[in-house]
């Protein structure tokens, strides 16, 4: 296990250090201390390596994430594991704004509540959140899940194309093209697996599901006079 | 960008650290603002019937003594004076429209940067260490502090762009956004008997404020209206005598987070300014949502 302490060393230096395992992992087990709200910790990675930062986190924390496992003991600010490729991020706490920004693949769990925006743009990952999101969550989303266990707030899912939500809490609003969809058996499979990769315990029988709608994929012609 | 913190004590026995607790705060969010920095702090309140402003000389020498003494003579009231670099703190007991007609006409080169019971408002162009350093914060006393770093958007890198804006009677507000419909705002408030120095947009939204509560608005009504008729990005802390707010637009793309505990509320844009409060990894740490105001007040 190696301790990096953020009270002597940089953000740079660690994301050195953790880069330097690039292709050669000598050791993957990585403990963060004194983070104190600092940026850009833990972005990039590339490798299995397992890091627990304790305490909490600023901007962009885990961005770009390919493989690693990384926690959070502590809450985290915007864009937590922005455009992630894989592997998997926990944050303990709460999230900022727009957590799992236009990830392509991975888990993200967030154990506390997320801000607005929660996966914008979203192309792939899976997000679970314990608590609540935001409004504008799954804004523009083209693919993958969010779950979330508490509410939603305005305009979920607004200019949706294909991510599968579930909600189990109270929808403030709907967004643009986003409707409350039928839950059937894949569905409940699904769900199920995802709560339990997150090690969630909740009932997937208690989740609604929401969806597009598909009316804002193609041009109509009967709006053709408003352009 | 820009960096806004804040610091209410709950607990009387640290208004003795309020500046030593409140100095790094404000040079942590020199990131998200080099170019100017300010703060409002609120203490060492004046007795009914008396008036506290702070002035400002762009000469660090300038002679408050014979200032005092002149306007002391002159209004027939009793008044005193204590200097912190060009800024000095003047306490008279008359009334603010005497005060201000009389330095208005003896002493135009003098800024006015706020009046009340209460505040006094330090700013200055330059990075924050050297303005904390310049009018010794760290030394400061007082029940409250709201601060402010600038990277200038909306208009000139000057001291009278900084914030925190002073408006009305111990009212001062920061802003971290862009205001859209500011300049007809300001045009309409003008006509309500507002008055404002600068063209910026985080002053106009500072006016708003005052002249909902010179209507008779508390503090939450006239935030309310704000979030009716402001339009634009912000976030706001918002510090009066007695307390102070924090506010986000709808939209909420300015950050702001929130932490207490028994003996504080802080906010910041950031946690990063917040970790060097003592108790701060036992806090209740949140990030408040958008078009919601929150409010502390003492009574």
């Amino acid at each position: 296990m190696n301790t990096f302490d953020l009270t002597n060393n940089t953000v740079t230096e660690l994301n050195h250090a953790l880069h330097a395992q690039k292709g050669n992992v000598s050791q993957a087990d990585w403990t963060v201390t004194n983070p104190k709200g600092s940026h850009n910790l833990a972005v990039g990675l590339d490798e299995a390596l397992n890091v627990d930062i304790h305490g909490h986190a600023g901007y962009f924390c885990a961005g770009m994430n390919k493989t690693a496992n990384i926690t959070v003991h502590g809450n985290v600010g915007q864009g937590v594991a922005e455009n992630m490729m894989s592997g998997v991020v926990r944050v303990k706490g709460d999230a900022s704004q727009a957590a799992g920004a236009t990830a392509h693949g991975g888990l993200l769990v967030i154990e506390g509540n997320a801000g607005a925006r929660c996966g914008i743009s979203m192309k792939g990952i899976d997000i679970v959140v314990k608590g609540s999101v935001g409004h504008m969550s799954c804004f523009m989303g083209q693919s993958g899940s969010l779950v979330v266990c508490g509410d939603a707030g305005d305009a979920l899912g607004d200019s949706l194309y294909e991510v599968h939500i579930y909600i189990k809490g109270e929808v403030k609003s709907l967004g643009a093209d986003c409707i409350e969809k039928e839950m059937r058996d894949e569905h409940l499979t699904e769900l199920a697996a995802l709560l339990e990769k997150a090690g969630v315990d909740e009932d997937p029988a208690s989740f609604k599901r929401y969806g597009s709608a598909r009316e804002l994929y193609t041009f109509k012609v009967d709006n053709a006079s408003a352009y | 960008m820009c960096g806004i913190v804040g610091l209410y004590l709950k607990n009387d026995a640290l208004e003795n650290k309020l500046g030593e607790l409140f100095e790094p705060m404000l040079i942590s969010m020199t990131d998200r603002g080099p170019d100017s920095a300010g703060f409002a702090i609120y203490g060492d309140e004046v007795q009914e019937g008396w008036l506290k402003l702070t002035l400002r000389h762009h000469e660090e020498g300038f002679d408050w003594s014979t200032l005092t003494d002149q306007i002391a003579t002159a209004l027939q009231c009793e008044a005193d004076w204590m200097s912190n670099a060009n800024v000095a703190v003047l306490k008279v007991k008359a009334d603010e429209a005497a005060v201000r007609e009389w330095l208005s006409a003896h002493y135009s080169e003098v800024l006015i940067l706020s009046a009340g019971a209460s505040i006094e408002i330090l700013k200055e162009v330059g990075l924050p260490e050297n303005i904390s350093s310049k009018f010794s914060l760290s030394g400061m006393e007082g029940s409250h502090i709201i601060g402010h770093t600038r990277m200038a958007t909306e208009s000139a890198v000057t001291m009278e762009g900084s914030h925190p804006f002073s408006t009305g009677s111990d009212l001062c507000l920061v802003h971290n956004g862009s205001l859209s419909n500011h300049n007809r705002l300001r045009e309409n408030l003008k006509r309500e008997g507002i008055t404002f120095e600068t063209e910026n947009d985080s002053e106009v939204a500072a006016g708003y404020l005052t002249w909902r509560l010179n209507e008779g608005d508390s503090l939450k009504e006239a935030l309310e209206s704000a979030l009716n008729d402001l339009d634009g990005f912000f976030t706001f802390t918002i510090g009066t005598k007695n307390g102070f707010a924090v506010m986000r637009d709808p939209i909420a793309c300015k950050p702001a987070v929130l932490a207490e505990t028994d003996d504080y509320v802080a906010m910041a844009s950031e946690y990063q300014a917040l970790a060097s409060l003592p108790g701060i990894e036992n806090a209740k740490v949140w990030e408040p949502e958008p078009a919601t105001f929150y409010i502390w007040e003492r009574h």
